[in-house]
């Protein structure tokens, strides 16, 4: 059967970014400035996404800002139909350059933060003066009209600040908060101990948010769901394997998913060489994981099975290193105790963080060779 | 809303050929939604200038159907999408 075409694109834009989030979704090899795809490939791949069925763009890195053509982009993303979503930390933003990117046809921007406060939010971004910046960003895309998402990622260390953060969504007049747990792959993985909430501020965390919808109905709309390490039922990662979204690294692979990376044995097309046309119908990277012919026991045959879609590739290969592997996130995984193993470690672990970098080791070369 | 009141788009949103898969979508920040073929022709007719009793009137022309009817049926859909954040009023 043919896959139906996607609803969004992902356009990784660079991976350079001021911040240093030890939570990082990047890939732990990074691609250097050298390898970014040039204005003209990205304009092309947006034209070809929207003559593909996406509807949505969303433009992220990295920090998206520090692309010096981020209104080129906007421009070519609008011009091609796309409705356009800047993913920014917000620290390179001011007002000339937002007005430039209004003028391209920007629809909305979802702006993070990494705590509710000035302190707890430079110490886990790495970045001094960071959250003050944050702040004057999200005033100058308010004066400018745009709509605001406020994207605060929680964790063990600023997840009993989140009545704070919805405080501040409000203040910074953001009409949706998400409070998005991080995901543990990558960087994050490298810091889960560090990172892991307890059940208990979980439960707190959720009666939190389920409060603040009622007080704030109609006024702030509040994104949250339950994160895997306290789930019983993994996560449809991506709404299922190649189904609904597709995503362009720095260097111009063309993915599934943003982390697809960290499964080896797939070949993944270029856009380079690769029209995202061909990339969605005809590679067998994303043929690989589609819908449920691959599913292993106990996915297979599961009334959960087109629910959950076998939950997420990344997390399998990452924590079992099999990616055709049940995701250990659901409970009827036999590796399902490998989470709880992770709470009982976070429990007892310090707060220190190994900061996302580039260094020499961990940048790549994805050219042609 | 009253019938005099013009309502336009919220910031952010916008409909949009779905070209596709033959449709249209009403797209928002992070979010889009597919409007029933009754709500597409309401929405179609926010401008920023036309009134809701504009509104009302314009598909009643085109439909022959009687005003007052559609009128609350405009009213009542509007209404909907401005407890959503789709619509200002």
């Amino acid at each position: 059967m043919r896959p139906e075409p996607p609803l969004a694109l992902l356009a990784e834009l660079t991976h350079r970014c001021p911040l240093r989030c030890p939570y990082c979704s990047n890939p732990t090899q990074l691609t250097g400035a050298g390898e970014e795809l040039d204005t003209a490939t990205w304009a092309r791949v947006f034209a070809e996404a929207a003559a593909l069925g996406c509807l949505q763009v969303h433009l992220s890195g990295g920090e998206p800002m520090a692309r010096r053509d981020l209104p080129a982009l906007v421009r070519a993303a609008q011009g091609a139909g796309l409705y356009t979503n800047l993913i920014t930390s917000g620290v390179l933003l001011d007002a000339p350059r937002l007005a430039e990117l209004c003028a391209a046809g920007l629809d909305h921007v979802q702006l993070s933060v990494q705590d509710a406060a000035a302190a707890g939010g430079d110490r886990i971004g790495g970045y001094a003066g960071g959250h003050a910046r944050k702040l004057t960003a999200a005033a100058v895309i308010r004066a400018a009209g745009l709509p605001l998402t406020l994207n605060a990622v929680v964790h063990r260390q600023n997840l009993n600040n989140l009545e704070q953060l919805i405080d501040l969504a409000l203040d910074l007049g953001a009409g949706r908060l998400e409070v998005a747990h991080v995901q543990y792959y990558g960087w994050a993985l490298a810091n889960r101990a560090a990172l892991l909430p307890s059940r208990a501020q979980l439960e707190a965390a959720t009666a939190v948010v389920a409060a603040a919808r009622r007080a704030h109905a109609g006024r702030l709309v509040i994104d949250y769901v339950v994160p895997d390490y306290h789930a019983a039922r993994p996560k449809a990662c991506m709404g299922g394997w190649g189904q609904r979204f597709l995503a362009v690294s720095p260097a111009g692979r063309i993915l599934p998913c943003h982390a697809a990376e960290s499964i080896p044995g797939l070949d993944y097309p270029r856009v380079q060489e690769t029209s995202l046309h061909a990339a969605w119908y005809a590679s067998p990277a994303f043929a690989r994981f589609r819908g449920t012919d691959w599913m292993p026991s106990p996915c297979r045959g599961c009334e959960r099975a087109e629910i959950d879609w076998g939950g997420c590739r990344c997390q399998a290969q990452a924590l079992l290193g099999d990616a055709a592997a049940t995701d250990p996130a659901c409970d009827r995984s036999p590796r399902h105790g490998l989470l709880a193993d992770a709470l009982a470690e976070a429990a007892s672990a310090g707060q220190d963080f190994a900061y996302r970098q580039f260094s020499e080791s961990n940048i790549r070369s994805d050219g042609i060779v | 809303m009253t019938p005099e009141s013009i309502p336009r788009f919220a910031p952010g949103h916008r409909l949009h050929e779905d070209a596709a898969r033959g449709r249209w979508v009403m797209m928002g920040p992070e979010r889009m939604f597919v409007p029933d073929e009754t709500a597409l022709e309401v929405l179609r007719l926010v401008d920023g200038a036309r009134s809701l009793a504009g509104i009302a009137g314009a598909l009643a022309a085109r439909f022959v159907a009687p005003e007052a009817e559609i009128a609350a049926d405009v009213a009542a859909l509007l209404e909907e999408l401005r407890t959503k954040g789709v619509i200002q009023a």
